[in-house]
C-alpha cells in the first residue's frame, strides 16, 4: 500500500517536473520570438532586453551569469542574439532548450525578411517606415542606457578601484577609440588572470 | 541541389568567420556572396544592407533569409540560416557546457569578475551610440548640432522616465516610441502646412 503510494507521488512528481518543463520550454521560445521582432539595432540591444526579461522578470538568472553569458557571446563567432539563445536556452533545459530558444529567435527575422524580399523596393522608399525606425531609436537607446545604469551602479558598488578603472577604460576604448569589442575582452580576460595570480602569490605568502 | 550545398557552404564560413557580430559579419557575406561566388549583384547586395538594417534581427540571418529566398524560395532561406548559425551554435553550446561546469570555481569566478565591469562599458558604449544616432542622425565624428532632433530628445526623456519610475517593458517603450514619434512628425508636417 504504502509502496504503491509513493510510486504515485513519484510518478505524479515527474508528470509534474515534465509539465513545468514544457512551460520552461515554451516561456524560453515564447519570449525569444517576442524579443527577436523587437531588436532593432543591433546585437547589445538584444542582451538589454534579456537581461530585463530573463534576470529581473523571469529570474532565470542572476545578474553576474547574464555579463557571463554576453562576454561569452561576444568571443565567439555568430550573430550575437542566436550565441546568447543558445547559451540561455542549454542553462534552462539543456540541448533541447538551446534548439527551442534558437528556433525562437531566427524565426522572426526569417519571416519578416521573406515578406519583405517581395517587395521590398516600395519598402525600402517608404517615408513613414523610415521616419519611424529613426524615432523608435530613441527608444531603443532609453532602455539600453537604463540597464546599464543598473549595472554601472553595481559594478561601483564592488568598491573595487581595478574593475571600476577598467570599465571607464573599456567605455573609452569602446566609444572613442573604436577598438573592437573581441580585443576589449581578451584584454579583460588578461588583467582578470594577472588578478587572479596576484591573488594566489598573496595567498601562498599569507599562509 | 548543387545550389543549396552551395549557399549552406558559403554561409557556413559566414557563421565561422564573423566574430564580433553585426556589422562584422558584412563584409564576409559580401566576399562570399558577390566577390566568390556571384550570387548576388553589388547593387543587390547594398539593397539587402539597407534592408537589413530596417528590420529587426541579426544581419547575417537577415542576409542569409534574403540571399536564399530570392535565390531557392523558402527552402533557400531555411538552408541559408542553417549554415549560419551551424558553427555558432556548437561553438557556444561548448563553451556553455564549461561554464556552466567551472563557473563555481573561486578562480574562475576572480577572472569573470574583471571581464563585468568591460561588458557592461560594451553596452554602455552601443547605448551611447544610438543615442547619438538617434538625436544628430550620424555617429560621434560628424555630430552637426543644427541637425539637433528635438523630437527624439524628449522622447528618449520620456522613455528613460518612464522606464526607471514605472518599470515599464521594454517592448512597450521601443515599439511605443515608434507610434508616438512617428505621430509627433506627421503633427509637426501638418502644422508646417
Amino acid at each position: 500500500m504504502k509502496e504503491e503510494q509513493s510510486a504515485a507521488v513519484t510518478a505524479e512528481a515527474g508528470t509534474r517536473a515534465a509539465k513545468s518543463r514544457r512551460e520552461i520550454l515554451w516561456t524560453l521560445f515564447k519570449s525569444m520570438f517576442v524579443l527577436s521582432a523587437c531588436t532593432f539595432g543591433g546585437g547589445f540591444v538584444i542582451v538589454s532586453l534579456m537581461k530585463k526579461k530573463y534576470v529581473d522578470q523571469l529570474q532565470w538568472l542572476d545578474e553576474d551569469e547574464m555579463l557571463d553569458v554576453t562576454a561569452i557571446t561576444q568571443s565567439c563567432p555568430g550573430p550575437l542574439p542566436v550565441n546568447a539563445s543558445v547559451i540561455i536556452g542549454y542553462r534552462m533545459c539543456g540541448i533541447l532548450g538551446s534548439f527551442v530558444a534558437v528556433l525562437g529567435s531566427i524565426l522572426p527575422p526569417m519571416i519578416i525578411i521573406s515578406i519583405i524580399s517581395v517587395f521590398y523596393t516600395q519598402f525600402r522608399s517608404n517615408r513613414y517606415i523610415a521616419i519611424a525606425l529613426q524615432v523608435m531609436r530613441a527608444g531603443v537607446a532609453a532602455v539600453i542606457i537604463d540597464v546599464v545604469i543598473n549595472l554601472a551602479k553595481n559594478v561601483l558598488k564592488t568598491r573595487r578601484i581595478l574593475y571600476i578603472l577598467m570599465m571607464c577604460a573599456a567605455f573609452i576604448c569602446a566609444y572613442l577609440l573604436d577598438v573592437s569589442a573581441m580585443v576589449i575582452i581578451l584584454t579583460c580576460l588578461a588583467i582578470g588572470f594577472a588578478d587572479l595570480s596576484v591573488n594566489l602569490v598573496k595567498k601562498r605568502k599569507g599562509a | 541541389m548543387k545550389l543549396l550545398l552551395q549557399l549552406f557552404f558559403s554561409f557556413f564560413q559566414v557563421g565561422l568567420f564573423s566574430v564580433g557580430g553585426g556589422y562584422a559579419a558584412i563584409p564576409l557575406i559580401q566576399d562570399q556572396i558577390v566577390n566568390v561566388t556571384g550570387l548576388m549583384t553589388l547593387e543587390e547586395f547594398t539593397d539587402l544592407i539597407t534592408i537589413a538594417e530596417m528590420t529587426p534581427g541579426p544581419i547575417s540571418i537577415n542576409s542569409a533569409t534574403f540571399v536564399g529566398t530570392r535565390l531557392c524560395g523558402v527552402l533557400g532561406a531555411v538552408i541559408c540560416t542553417l549554415g549560419c548559425i551551424l558553427a555558432p551554435f556548437i561553438i557556444c553550446l561548448t563553451m556553455a557546457h564549461f561554464y556552466y561546469k567551472y563557473r563555481n570555481f573561486s578562480g574562475v569566478q576572480n577572472v569573470l569578475g574583471a571581464l563585468r565591469p568591460a561588458t557592461v562599458a560594451l553596452i554602455g558604449s552601443a547605448g551611447v551610440s544610438i543615442l547619438v544616432l538617434a538625436l544628430f542622425q550620424s555617429d560621434l565624428a560628424g555630430i552637426q548640432l543644427s541637425n539637433f532632433r528635438g523630437i527624439e530628445f524628449v522622447l528618449f526623456g520620456v522613455c528613460l522616465f518612464l522606464l526607471r519610475k514605472y518599470k515599464m517593458s521594454a517592448i512597450t517603450i521601443i515599439l511605443g516610441s515608434g507610434v508616438v514619434g512617428t505621430v509627433l512628425y506627421l503633427l509637426k508636417d501638418l502644422i508646417l502646412l
